[in-house]
């Protein structure tokens, strides 16, 4: 890898990607590209060393075995602990927001998850699956979160990370608060292509590993479009 | 409207029980059967529908057992997959029906509903071939009773309330092992087909070609990746590989398991219809069809339920491809001529109510053509598109989408419930 590039990693495709997760890797290459800021994507199969010295790494959605499946490839293999250490940022969707805490469960048995963020997850009642929507912390200096869940997740966020978002459509962690985040690291129950509806938060994820206090605003206008349909529908419900 | 054709129903049914059904059904059956042909026949007079789902739920509400009544007799065949099940199915109606009448579910109700409805319309025949939505095949093949299971492809579709792809492969294993008797026609390209049907003695492969990998990396068996080149694929960790086809498409046709090769000439587009057509071919043949027989009869099928259909209006030339995973889509661009392109996405319960879907779909193949895009989740495409690189114009409407495109083709792809607003619009073309 040069060191010149913004290197983006997505962790493990062939065991979480079940929903669209790619669209992450494809929008924050295009946001990036779009700077004039080079990129160089990698995709880390599940059978590979997980490097350490990329920038960003996304780590999406997936089925109960494969994500636990990657827990444990992840926990041996420390690639991805000495990278958050060294400074870099992460993406965490759904079974991947998961398995960045504590624990989980998968196929009815409780796993251990890498400890990255303070939290731990259980099953709910019942499946949430529908527009999710939050006001963000306010720290983040982020529009609303807009997302489509579809999870049988319940998270508890400890005292050593932050909700993303409180909730005000859709359940999220609990159905008060959504996500978590602490450092450089952020996890959302909002499924798939995440930032194809919060380009604010892969424009976040890009200043976090470029250092730059802004960057130059892109034609957001269709996503914009897109937010203002998705808001507005999450609060019809 | 359900509680008045259910009363008429009952009162025309009477009148008419002798000669609709097998003199050997229980009576149940028999008032269900005629009941339910005269419920669909009035919703299709009221127009409220193709009657392909009402007649079938009544039917099935008189006597729980109807399907089961009505298949027995009848050589059945279920086509079953993620996606070409409507057009596959079409196909293998009409090369089996070289042996005599066919009963079919030809309007893509493909639910016990839908199975009902075809089999009460249709009398007593000889052969049944029906379209089996992939949740319900466990349940149609206890009903049903089949001679000969299809297993076309598996891959994530409507993923907001489908079961996950490897527990669909799962659920098909289990009930075809529980089944020796039943002939699997099956897909060799695709490693989650084959490894539900590797528990069946008896299983005919075919190569059909797989386009969409990103579903099938992963071993189901071992969850050792799979490896794929020069159109075989293996698992890195168990002995699960793809096995040898004995029917094969090559070229513009089909070879045969006696090695002859045949023309395929069709009305549909695309290789991928070459590969529904050696489908149908397959499962032909194990009724005693032969491909040189059924053939003459598959080049006659011209589109499915307004799929492929081509309508002429304002010197435009529309053809419509349904398009509703991201398999369906690669194949679909892979169909459509370099010509101006309508793209339409709903997102309704039918459709399922999640697009992430569209970001596993590379649409660059379109950048060579002029892009429309409409339809009630268009935003969502239209950023997907953005980030794509490709060029596209929105429009409200497919009368604006049809004014802005110079004489001469015009490609229309859509999901399904933005297909059949489309399909409305031009009269429910067939």
């Amino acid at each position: 890898m040069s060191t010149e590039a913004l290197r983006i990693v997505w962790i493990y495709p062939d065991l979480l990607s079940t929903y669209g997760d790619r669209g992450n890797l494809l929008i924050l290459a295009h946001r990036a590209a779009a700077r004039g800021i080079p990129v160089e994507t990698y995709e880390v199969r599940s059978d590979q060393q997980m490097p350490s010295t990329a920038d960003i790494y996304l780590i999406g959605g997936g089925e109960d075995g494969p994500q636990a499946l990657a827990s444990q490839r992840l926990i041996t293999d420390g690639g991805l602990h000495r990278a958050v250490n060294q400074g870099a940022s992460v993406l965490a969707i759904c079974a991947g927001y998961q398995l960045l805490g504590h624990s989980f469960f998968a196929k009815g048995a409780k796993c251990a998850g890498l400890g990255l963020l303070d939290l731990s997850s259980d099953r709910g009642v019942t499946r949430a699956v529908g527009e999710l929507r939050g006001d963000v912390d306010a720290r983040l200096g982020l529009p609303p979160l807009t997302g489509f869940e579809n999870h049988g997740g319940r998270t508890h966020v400890g005292a050593h990370a932050a909700p993303l978002a409180r909730v005000t459509a859709g359940v999220g962690n609990d159905g008060q608060t959504e996500g978590a985040w602490a450092g450089k690291i952020l996890g959302t129950y909002s499924h798939g292509p995440a930032l194809a509806r919060n380009p604010a938060i892969a424009d976040l994820l890009l200043r976090w590993s470029t250092g730059a206090d802004r960057l130059a605003p892109l034609d957001d206008s269709w996503a914009d479009r897109l937010r203002g349909e998705r808001l507005a529908a999450a609060g019809a419900v | 409207m359900i509680l008045m054709v259910w009363q008429l129903a009952v009162t025309i049914a009477s009148g008419t029980l002798a000669g609709v059904t097998d003199g050997k059904m229980p009576l149940i059956a028999k008032v269900a059967t005629s009941v339910s042909k005269t419920a669909a026949a009035l919703s299709r007079a009221a127009g409220r529908g193709d009657g392909s789902v009402i007649g079938g739920w009544i039917g099935l509400k008189i006597d729980p057992d109807l399907l089961a009544h009505l298949s027995s007799g009848r050589a059945v065949a279920l086509v079953s997959g993620t996606n070409g099940k409507t057009t596959t199915t079409r196909l293998t109606a009409a090369a089996v029906g070289v042996l005599g009448r066919v009963a079919t579910n030809s309007y893509g109700a493909n639910m016990p509903t839908g199975h009902t409805s075809a089999l009460a319309k249709e009398g007593h025949t000889p052969f049944a071939v029906l379209e089996t939505d992939e949740h319900y095949l466990a349940q149609v093949i206890d009903a049903t009773r089949p001679k000969v299971v299809a297993l076309l492809n598996l891959s994530r579709d409507q993923l907001d309330r489908a079961k996950e792809v490897a527990m669909m492969a799962q659920l098909w294993k289990t009930k075809l092992a529980g089944h020796p008797e039943i002939r699997v026609v099956a897909n060799a390209d695709d490693p989650m087909v084959v490894w539900a049907a590797s528990g069946s003695p008896q299983v005919t492969w075919f190569s059909a070609g797989q386009r969409w990998h990103d579903d099938s990396f992963v071993c189901p068996e071992s969850g050792h990746p799979i490896e794929r080149a020069q159109g075989e694929w293996w698992c890195t960790g168990c002995p699960l590989r793809r096995p040898r086809p004995s029917w094969v498409v090559e070229d513009e046709g089909v070879i045969d398991p006696r090695g002859d090769w045949h023309l395929v000439k069709l009305q549909l587009p695309g290789r991928v219809n070459i590969g529904n057509a050696a489908t149908a071919l397959a499962v032909a043949a194990e009724f005693g069809v032969r491909p040189i027989e059924a053939l003459p009869r598959l080049s006659r099928v011209t589109s499915i339920a307004g799929r492929y259909a081509q309508v002429d209006r304002d010197g435009r030339n529309i053809r419509l491809l349904l398009a509703k995973n991201p398999a369906s889509w690669l194949e679909a661009f892979d169909m459509a001529d370099q010509a101006p392109t309508l793209l339409s996405i709903n997102a309704r319960d039918p459709d399922g109510l999640d697009t992430s879907w569209l970001w596993d779909v590379d649409f660059s193949p379109l950048r060579t053509r002029p892009v429309l895009i409409t339809g009630d989740r268009a935003y969502d495409l239209a950023v997907r598109l953005q980030v794509n690189q490709v060029p596209f114009r929105h429009v409200l409407s497919f009368d604006e989408a049809l004014r802005s495109v110079p004489p001469g083709r015009l490609e229309v792809i859509a999901n399904y419930t933005a297909f059949q607003d489309i399909r409305a619009e031009l009269d429910r073309v067939n």
